[in-house]
């Protein structure tokens, strides 16, 4: 109170006229925002604690609770925003890091918004997906240099291993730990339903996952936690987490307060203790140490595993790409700026890093001058928010995405951005029993597969309006794309031409 | 026993034979081959030369020994097993090893023991004998850490930075540290007859192998080393 108070940034609006006194909206919130005042039998809420998670508005059988933005703010100044005062008292009164969750909310150009697609009129028909086959299929991982034949002119197999999807999605690392085990199998359902890949990110697998490791990427960071032997063998690819689109340069710390029963047994650490993952992994400081760690990965799977090296979209990293490709790795993905987290600094989150777009053109641009863009596979996240984002990533020179935020979206995130908590009202960043159960793993696993569904069908529709039948003809594509709104300097580095040219 | 013979073979082919031997394996004449016996399970393996980076990577069980010295990241996210070395190793020995033992008869270079883990039965061990580099236990998460300073009694056991984010596990120093600057994060004391009987079975078993005299060695003063938290990094953040 008094000097450290902060007024609340929601207000719950209940109207009193359709609230049946049910008390859904108090059972349901892990925020305790709602209590029952059995004096004025009525249920009074406390914005203070509200965190906009649209749990109780959803589940309010009369539609009598909203959550609005309050309208108390500092007085108005372009300069001092209401956010950068209230972020200086927060400093101000705890001597903390300011600690955010999700993908950067500052409003940087979103350049997918900037990008248009092509279309056939005329002189090259469209095709209309409905009637005709259309290929979504793709392969990622090496590919040969040459095409080898026998004496007898049969092909010779020196296909590298790779891996295949049904539609160029997959869903990106998010550790078992940071979420919960509801939202991990309903991840892993539905990429096997799907015929993609979901990803462990670096909490380890939990043991009844592994029934579904053919559709799982398993992830080396630099805590190794859960890593060893039966883990690397147990998934179809592995990946070397180097960095993170939302903090890049820095590692992660999930608090000892997650590292409870199920999530201390999967990453092999005991209760209560923090799990660190160092900013560096300590054995690489150059590529030819990225080399090492990605052969000493090939070694202990035989050779039979693509191994990813995943990379936060940085100011070098066409160079950067380069390097990964000659290290020796199959895929290299690149996790753009406004890329999800369960927790980061919000300096780090808001501040560092470069969009994807900018990024994966540069790489894929460099990778082709270079002459090695067949050595490697490119895979792009953070953000990728709809098929369009696909279908111009792709268009772009990326052969997969990697989504995550949609696919939180998809199991009933609300994206109120306080996952640091532990007390997802969804079931999805917690680890509490109760709330991880009001997350069907069935249900969960249904929407995801629902939301690719549909984005295999609109990918199809895009495909076939540009006249083009196999995704393999749109990757790299650019001559599909044009930009609206951009410099001569965006431009350049996207490699398209302006609307009207 | 199957007998390999290293020489002119690169690593993946040395690996492969090594992998697919049914009975322990001499390898002889090794010269910097990369990753051997990574993940490996079972059998005993006895390397004489001088094995590469990343030896007995993921290790799963198997039991090595070289008969020289080792160079960088021995025992890598070592799961299980034994490697012992009859020389001394390069950095980061024992990265993030979760399960195991490592005995070193001499010395070990930078960040040995980083990051290195526990989880119930399993508790990595890492014996060296002689003196260790900077950053020694950087990250200790769990296990234990043993340095003997045996051969250069004038020597520091540690050089700089020990200890640095050390959250669980232990440390001992055959050595009263006078000169070892320690961090904020751990407390350190005069090991007791408690923490003499813990160590004391890591301690026969390096002499085994390597000849020493065991009673010698623990009538010495032993510096113990444990962190002062799990948790070290709790305060530091407040949500936005």
């Amino acid at each position: 109170m008094g000097i450290e108070f902060i007024y609340p940034e929601f207000e719950v609006v209940r109207n009193q006229n359709r609230c049946i006194g049910c008390r859904v909206c108090e059972r349901q919130c892990a925020n305790e925002v709602h209590t029952y005042d059995a004096d004025g039998k009525v249920i009074i809420s406390d914005d203070a604690k509200c965190v906009n998670c649209q749990r109780c508005v959803s589940l309010c059988p009369t539609r009598a609770i909203k959550i609005v933005k309050s309208d108390c703010r500092m007085r108005e100044n372009a300069n001092w925003a209401d956010d950068t005062i209230k972020e200086i008292y927060k400093q101000a009164n705890s001597g903390g890091v300011l600690l955010s969750s999700m993908g950067n909310p500052k409003p940087f150009p979103v350049y997918w918004d900037k990008i248009l697609i092509n279309a056939s009129q005329v002189t090259n028909p469209p095709i209309d997906p409905l009637r005709e086959p259309m290929e979504t299929k793709v392969f990622l991982g090496k590919k040969p240099d040459s095409i080898e034949r026998d004496e007898n002119g049969k092909l010779i197999n020196n296909l590298s291993p790779q891996l295949k999807l049904e539609l160029p999605v997959m869903f990106s690392a998010m550790s078992y730990g940071s979420i919960s085990y509801n939202a991990h199998k309903s991840l892993a359902l539905a990429a096997q339903q799907l015929g993609i890949y979901y990803n462990t990110g670096e909490g380890g697998l939990h043991e009844d996952f592994y029934v579904y490791g053919e559709n799982t990427i398993v992830q080396v960071a630099s805590g190794r936690f859960g890593v060893h032997d039966d883990y690397l063998n147990a998934g179809a690819a592995v990946e070397i987490k180097m960095g993170q689109g939302a903090k890049p340069g820095i590692g992660g710390h999930l608090p000892g307060t997650k590292i409870v029963g199920d999530v201390s047994h999967t990453r092999m650490i005991p209760e209560g203790s923090d799990a660190i993952s160092p900013a560096p992994h300590h054995d690489i400081y150059s590529i030819e140490d990225l080399r090492q760690l990605v052969y000493s990965l090939k070694e202990a799977t035989q050779y039979k595993k693509p191994v990813i090296v995943k990379v936060a979209a940085v100011h070098n990293i066409a160079a950067i790409a380069s390097g990964i490709a000659r290290s020796g790795a199959d895929i290299i993905a690149i996790d753009g700026f406004r890329g999800g987290t369960g927790a980061a600094p919000t300096r780090i989150r808001d501040n560092v890093g470069i969009p994807i777009e900018l990024a994966l053109a540069a790489c894929d641009q460099r990778l082709r001058e270079e002459g090695i863009r067949n050595q490697v596979s490119l895979v792009v996240g953070g953000s990728i928010r709809s098929a369009s984002d696909v279908v111009k990533a792709i268009a772009l020179g990326a052969d997969a995405c990697y989504v995550a935020t949609a696919a939180l979206l998809a199991m009933g995130c609300h994206l109120c951005r306080t996952c640091q908590t532990g007390k997802c009202n969804w079931g999805i960043a917690t680890q509490n029993p109760e709330l991880v159960k009001r997350l069907n793993p069935e249900i969960g696993s249904q929407r995801l597969v629902n939301l690719m569904t549909a984005w295999g069908h609109e990918i199809k529709e895009l495909m076939g309006g540009m006249g083009i039948n196999s995704i393999e003809t749109l990757r790299g594509n650019r001559l599909m794309l044009r930009g609206i709104n951009l410099t001569e300097k965006e431009l350049e580095i996207l490699g398209i031409s302006h609307a009207g040219e | 026993m199957n007998r390999i013979d290293a020489v002119s073979k690169d690593y993946r082919s040395l690996n492969k034979m090594i992998r697919e031997s049914e009975d322990d394996v001499a390898v002889d004449g090794a010269l910097g081959q990369r990753f051997i016996a990574a993940g490996l399970e079972k059998n005993k393996i006895e390397i004489t030369g001088t094995p590469g980076n990343a030896l007995g990577a993921y290790l799963n069980g198997a039991e090595i020994t070289v008969i020289g010295n080792a160079q960088d990241a021995v025992g890598d996210t070592m799961n299980e097993g034994k490697i012992i070395i009859h020389g001394n190793i390069g950095d980061a020995a024992g990265y993030a090893m979760r399960g195991g033992k490592i005995f070193v008869k001499g010395n070990a270079g930078y960040r040995a023991g980083i990051h290195m883990k526990e989880y119930k039965e399993k508790k990595p061990v890492m014996v060296i004998g002689g003196s260790c580099g900077s950053f020694l236990g950087e990250y200790q998460a769990g296990g234990v850490i043993i340095a003997l300073g045996l051969g250069d009694e004038e020597r520091d056991i540690v050089s700089n930075f020990p200890c640095m984010g050390m959250h669980g596990g232990k440390m001992f120093l055959r050595s009263e540290c006078k000169n070892i600057v320690f961090p904020h994060n751990v407390v350190t004391s005069k090991a007791d007859a408690d923490d003499m009987a813990e160590i004391e079975e890591y301690i026969s078993e390096f002499c085994e192998y390597f000849g020493f005299n065991k009673a010698e060695i623990l009538n010495s003063y032993f510096t113990k080393i444990v962190p002062d938290s799990k948790n070290p990094y709790k305060q530091m953040y407040v949500a936005n």
